[in-house]
């Protein structure tokens, strides 16, 4: 979607340098402006046998080692020499014409691993399993000193550095950018925005210490019919402590969005009066409608089989005037295995013969579907149907965020802003408790630890694919999602670290880490939609049929380099836009001379000369 | 609720909502049936028609109808509303002669009839028995009709049910069709920009004389002999009126012009591609094997003694096969229902695999570039030969010129290589478009649709190297079912003559009036062939010439490999035992070369495809296709644009070329302000005339549906489509999906 420009410019910071020809698909869009690349934050590391190889504050090259071949799945064997930093990988190649090189935050890496053994010429290959869709493969021969540690024995240490016993990155990294993005995201003024808190909805200080629920946010609205004394209990009936709690209030209806786990029911259907009680507060918070409805993201088997242990979803009898849906959402091991397969069907080379029964055997856009389908049924509830709404799985970390801020940003043009998307991913991703930590496993060797799984992925994925149908509802661009991505593995920015609200704050992530947002928003015009168009109320309802979703060919096949993203629009609007400007600026010019005569001319008359200009027509 | 015939529900109760019940109708059925009538177009007269008849509309997710008269004419069955259309809103992008209610009568692909819940397709047979309760009509441009026939009197049902049927399937003779009885005549002066429009229809090149031959060749610098012996068709009735051939052939009269090798277009470098239709030669026949012989000979001696051949019946599928394809691909469109909408959105992707469509697309794009290599890497003469050397040639020919020369890229430009391939190089079209309804299914084929498939897949793939929008391409793909335009309606050169001629004497009005296609006025105001335009086009950077010059054949980017004027070899699998011969005597001549590549066609493409990417794109020099899985689509425009499941209200592509339109003109009215200051300059205003019109009429593009241009959302109620049938859509089912959340739980697990 963007112009292909933007993967390399920022590739001192990112994963994103690959390939020779990747380098050349930045460039083949022709080069607008000159980019302003984080410049500032690099430093240069000088070793004359390998050229330059930039830095960031507090980056230090760990090893580094000559006569390395990366086995390139699309260019063949090249070799080069590799340098391993306590941030990155890079790899260069300076035989080749252009000169080739790979740069890799080390945090992307999922497993590193020896394949084979020595050749008769002592060489070994080394396999590197990379989160962001692609494996790479180098060979390199043994020290023959084995006291010296080979370079990927290094890489290894630093690629993990949790199981190591080591800090990440991010705690060392102290880049200090003009805006601190801690900073944009401050829950109080956020639900204020929304009008909060009104009659019907008051701030709950039960959680303030997080004794309640660990993994919920300090900040709560509930409503106001319901004491703190009451919301103890219920904490105990929902699965986690996590309890409904609003997200979103439409500002007109007063139609709430409501998250929450799912309630303890179990086999033998254990009720919790309070939190009937709540549930019917939240509906008659609502004066618009007298009913509520409860989405479950389950598949109703699923749900089902959860009251084996313990859990459940509400029962109509226990639960009057609601009406409970499933969506059908699939757990996160379906959704690991999908996204593996479908890393098999696009990495390193794609079956062009059986391409779309292979895509369509990773499921991974029917997930999508049922996601988005999912969220535009809240949407369409809250916005047509002017009723509250509660959403849950089963812990109400997975499925909950990415139903409740799709929804959210259908409903509230806000949130397609790029600071009210960052404002979404605060607060129904972050200090909701989304489990990043394990859901990432930032630094951890344990690849396959069953915790791992692209969720928040898979929600950037289809906002993604509502700003393919919507191409000017969104202020950001695609290379902001891009981005985002990128840096949820690298561990460069404190933002995407920890499991909850409470662990940040126990770490110190806010004070000891840069956020990401720091980064991203002393640099906006790189994330910026040209053809955005800001409407207030808008409420955006995508089309969910397989039929227009597509796969996210820029992020997931970008590797490839005859996958070259070929989208000019934003390009040639731009060029418009300074083209309208320099005319502009001409005709004002013109009108400015011609009204200085006029003024010149009849001076006598007094009256200020300014009058006689003609506003030029602006075009919004 | 939605009992459709397909739907088998059990309830015979109408299941629509409508504002009318059947009784108010029958009482007040005389007098809208008197004032409703169709306004016909110069020349069409009406057969029957039949009130009251419920058309059901598809545009809410409530099925539910409307009430009207349908009318069968010489022309379309059209259906009017008895509904007072409210507010008649001037739609940005009308078609003149059809509707948005009417189906030309070649635009009919199918009919199927409802008989007591059970669909079946009509064919002659069932005609006659009885009238089903229900008529659903699929339409080549894959649109849909559904009309319910119950509300109408038996004989009034019958009538108007047979009087479709026998019109719209059964086999008729070339004279009834409308263009034979088409009276239109180019709206003279009504229209200001009508002088505007003649100028630009006369930027096509009709090649229709020897003239329009000589300046094309004059334009690609071609070293070609142009033939003009076979003007009243004396050579060949097959070959077209006039052609271009290599200047060693000095017998033209042998063999009635078979396997004559016709000049397509000369390469800056002075190769050229030729096509040819080489029947099969048996060994026996050594005679026509030496004829064949001397023509690739002829071939060779064009440039540097150089040629490649490609058989194309042999690498690439029949029209049969292209026809099996698209049968089953365009199944997946003509969706009657939501419920279907969503049961075969699950499989959607394997259905398109199974179906083959855009594999036959790619491998027409990959043979394409195939021959653009030849051309412009190896600079090789190459001749594409095919059986009747009139279809698949045609596709591989125009594909490879729209790659190669960025004139081919404008709309004029495309225009007439469609002239120039197409019309007067002899396309069956009447056969393969099937205008007639023939029952012989051999020769029915959508081959032009192929091309212009392969067309759209380098649009959406270039965007701004074309000048025209995929707007464009469809309306041209519907255009082809509108049976008055003298381009579509003819198998040759020679047919087209001998038609018009026997016609015109009859015809009461002087000579025949058929106007042909490139006339959009005929269709379009000239505000709505604005849309033909692509906003994104990326015009050559000088202008100081007002007048766009006919395509220098400058090739600013050239691949810097260097020449290798005899690489070529002839690849294995072409041209097998008929030519052994003339390998023979190739191979004395140039050995070494032949021994070259090993690699198969598709490894060699894939190279000179990456060696052309690795250079910066220039939109006005060589333009190549990615042909890897993800990159050849499904044409969105034309395949779905009149399913509402599919709309996205402000949303869609059109949001942003809406947008893009608007900007444009805003930078031509500044042009144009500071060119009116600017007064010694006042002549030249602006190189982009039709994008003057402030498109901001639909300034609010926020609202607009993805499906514009084409249907509009009569219904605005903002409602979103919930799929349905989610339940049964994905079935995973190993172990997974039981699984727990919690890791804990699952401590087994790897």
């Amino acid at each position: 979607m963007e112009e292909s420009g933007s993967v390399d410019s920022v590739e001192s910071l990112c994963s994103s340098t690959t390939t020779r020809s990747d380098r050349f698909s930045g460039t083949r869009v022709s080069d607008t402006e000159p980019r302003s690349k984080g410049k500032a934050i690099e430093k240069v590391y000088k070793d004359p046998s390998k050229g330059e190889l930039p830095l960031l504050p507090e980056e230090l090259v760990q090893d580094s080692a000559k006569d390395v071949t990366y086995i390139c799945p699309f260019i063949g064997p090249v070799r080069g020499s590799l340098t391993v930093t306590n941030y990155r990988l890079f790899f260069r190649c300076t035989d080749r014409e252009p000169v080739f090189g790979l740069d890799l935050p080390l945090g992307a890496l999922s497993r590193v691993e020896k394949i084979g053994a020595a050749t008769s010429r002592g060489d070994v290959s080394y396999g590197l399993v990379c989160k962001d869709m692609r494996n790479l493969r180098f060979v390199h021969k043994e020290p023959e000193d084995s006291l010296k540690k080979s370079v990927f024995e290094v890489l290894i240490k630093f690629a993990f550095p949790v199981s190591n016993n080591m800090s990440l990155f991010a705690f060392e990294y102290k880049q200090v950018f003009p805006e601190n993005g801690w900073k944009v995201y401050d829950p109080l003024a956020e639900y204020k925005r929304q009008g909060l808190p009104n009659e019907s909805w008051r701030i709950s200080k039960v959680n303030d210490h997080y004794e309640l629920c660990d993994s919920y946010p300090a900040a709560l609205f509930v409503p106001v019919t319901i004491t703190d004394e009451e919301l103890r209990r219920v904490f105990s009936f929902r699965a986690k402590g996590r309890i409904p709690v609003l997200s979103w209030i439409h500002p007109e209806s007063q139609a709430a969005v409501v998250r929450a786990s799912q309630p303890m029911v179990g086999q033998n259907g254990r009720r919790c009066k309070e939190d009937e009680k709540l549930l019917q507060a939240i509906m008659d918070a609502n004066a618009q409608s007298h009913k509520l409805f409860i989405f479950d993201a389950r598949p109703s088997v699923n749900a089902a089989a959860n009251k084996m242990k313990g859990g459940g979803y509400e029962s109509e009898d226990a639960y009057q005037n609601a009406e409970l849906v499933f969506l059908d959402i699939h757990n996160i091991h379906v959704m690991r295995e999908s996204l593996r397969k479908l890393k098999e069907v696009v990495y390193p080379n794609i079956e062009e013969s059986h391409w779309l029964s292979n895509l369509e055997s990773t499921h991974w856009l029917e997930h999508i579907k049922l996601i988005l389908a999912g969220a535009l049924r809240i949407a369409d509830k809250v916005e047509s149907g002017k009723t509250s709404v509660v959403v849950h799985c089963s812990d109400g970390w997975d499925r909950t965020p990415q139903l409740t801020s799709l929804a959210l940003i259908m409903l509230d043009s806000h949130y397609r802003t790029i600071r009210g998307f960052q404002i979404l991913l605060e607060k129904e991703w972050l200090s909701f408790g989304h489990r990043f930590q394990q859901r990432v496993g930032h630094g951890d060797r344990n690849h396959t630890d069953a915790d791992r799984s692209p969720i928040f992925l898979q929600f950037i994925d289809c906002v993604w694919q509502m700003t393919r149908q919507f191409p000017a509802a969104f202020e950001f661009n695609e290379y902001f999602l891009i981005t985002i991505l990128d840096h949820l593995y690298s561990c460069l920015f404190g933002t995407f670290l920890c499991n909850s609200e409470q662990q940040r704050l126990k770490e110190e992530v806010p004070k000891r880490t840069v956020s990401l947002w720091s980064f991203v928003n002393s640099q906006l015009e790189e994330f910026v939609n040209p053809l955005y168009v800001h409407y207030p109320s808008h409420v955006l309802f995508p089309t969910v049929g397989i039929r227009h979703l597509q796969l996210w060919v820029t992020y997931y096949i970008r590797w490839n380099p005859r996958m070259r993203p070929q989208e000019p629009v934003h390009q040639r609007y731009k060029e418009l836009l300074a083209k309208r400007a320099e005319l502009q600026k001409r005709v004002e010019e013109l009108q400015r001379e011609a009204a200085n005569r006029t003024a010149s001319s009849s001076s006598e008359r007094a009256g200020s000369p300014t009058r006689s200009i003609t506003p030029v027509q602006t075009f919004v | 609720m939605l009992s459709l015939g397909s739907g088998g529900a059990k309830s015979t109760k109408p299941s629509f909502v409508s504002y009318v019940t059947p009784e108010e109708i029958k009482s007040e059925k005389d007098p809208p049936k008197k004032e409703k009538l169709p306004d016909l177009l110069p020349g069409e007269v009406e057969f029957c028609s039949a009130n009251p008849i419920l058309k059901y509309t598809q545009d809410d997710l409530s099925q539910r109808g409307v009430f009207g008269t349908l009318f069968c004419t010489n022309f379309r069955v059209t259906f009017i509303s008895d509904e007072t259309p409210q507010e008649k809103k001037a739609k940005t992008f009308k078609n003149k002669l059809y509707g948005e209610n009417d189906i030309p009568l070649v635009c009919v692909d199918h009919i199927y009839g409802v008989y007591d819940e059970k669909r079946k397709l009509i064919t002659g047979g069932l005609v006659k028995n009885k009238y089903p309760s229900k008529m659903i009509i699929h339409c080549k441009d894959l649109r849909v009709f559904q009309f319910c026939l119950r509300f109408t009197k038996e004989e009034d049902a019958k009538k108007i049910f047979q009087g479709i049927a026998h019109h719209c399937l059964e086999e008729k003779s070339l004279k009834c069709v409308f263009a034979f009885s088409y009276m239109g005549t180019p709206s003279p002066g009504t229209d200001l920009s009508f002088c505007r429009e003649m100028q630009r229809k006369q930027e096509t090149i009709m090649f229709d004389s020897p003239e329009d031959w000589t300046q094309e060749m004059k334009r690609t610098k071609a070293n070609c002999r142009l033939v003009i012996e076979n003007k009243n068709f004396e050579l060949s009735q097959r070959l077209p009126k006039y052609f271009v051939i290599p200047l060693a052939i000095g017998d033209l009269f042998s063999y009635q012009g078979k396997g004559l090798p016709i000049w397509c277009w000369s390469h800056y470098s002075g190769c050229a591609l030729f096509k040819a239709s080489f029947p099969p030669v048996t060994q026996e026949d050594g005679d026509f094997q030496k004829h064949l012989e001397t023509m690739i000979n002829a071939v060779a001696h064009n440039y540097l003694y150089s040629v490649k051949t490609e058989d194309l019946s042999e690498s690439l599928p029949n029209i049969q096969d292209i026809q099996q394809s698209y049968n089953k691909f365009k199944q997946f469109f003509l969706i009657e229902n939501s419920t279907d909408f969503w049961l075969s959105d699950v499989k959607w992707f394997s259905s398109l695999e199974s179906s083959g469509w855009l594999d036959i697309i790619r491998q027409c794009l990959q043979k394409a570039v195939e021959v653009v290599e030849c051309l412009e890497k190896d600079n090789t003469n190459v001749l594409i030969t095919e059986e009747e050397g009139t279809d698949l040639c045609y596709v591989i020919s125009s594909l490879a010129q729209i790659m190669l020369d960025p004139y081919y890229r404008t709309l004029m430009g495309f225009q007439s290589l469609v002239q120039k391939e197409w019309v007067a190089g002899c396309h069956a079209f009447l056969d393969r478009c099937n205008h007639l309804h023939q029952k012989d299914k051999e020769c029915h084929s959508p081959v032009f649709l192929l091309f212009l498939e392969c067309v759209w897949q380098l649009v959406q793939q270039h965007s701004p190297a074309f000048q025209f929008s995929e707007t464009y391409l469809t309306v041209l793909s519907d255009s082809v079912h509108v049976p008055i335009f003298s381009t579509f309606l003819f198998n040759s050169a020679h047919h087209r003559e001998s038609v018009m001629k026997a016609e015109s004497p009859l015809a009461q009005s002087g000579p025949l009036s058929c106007p042909t296609v490139w006339d959009w006025s005929v269709q379009f105001d000239s505000k709505a062939q604005n849309f033909f335009y692509n906003p994104l086009y990326s015009e050559k950077v000088k202008h100081e010439k007002a007048v766009r010059k006919p395509h220098k054949p400058k090739h600013q980017r050239q691949l810097s490999l260097p020449s290798t004027a005899f690489k070529t070899p002839l690849k294995k699998g072409f041209f097998k035992d008929e030519t052994d011969s003339l390998k023979k005597m190739l191979r004395v001549k140039r050995l070494s070369r032949w021994m070259g590549s090993p690699d198969s066609p598709a490894a060699t493409t894939r190279e000179f495809y990456e060696s052309w990417q690795h250079r910066p794109v220039d939109y006005h020099g060589l333009l190549l296709p990615c042909l890897d899985g993800p990159a050849v689509r499904v044409w969105m425009q034309r395949y779905l644009r009149w399913i509402p499941e599919m709309y996205i209200l402000g949303g869609g592509s059109v949001a942003m070329t809406t947008k893009l339109m608007e900007l444009l003109s805003q930078v031509q009215d500044l042009k144009r302000v500071l060119e009116q200051r600017d007064t010694s300059q006042a002549a030249k205003i602006d190189h982009h005339p039709y994008l003057q019109h402030r498109l901001l009429s639909f300034g609010s593009s926020g609202r607009l549906s993805s499906s514009f241009p084409f249907a509009y959302t009569r219904n605005r109620s903002f409602k979103p489509i919930i799929p349905t049938g989610l339940m049964q859509s994905l079935m995973v089912t190993d172990s997974l999906a039981s699984q727990e959340d919690e890791a804990s739980s699952v401590a087994s697990f790897v």
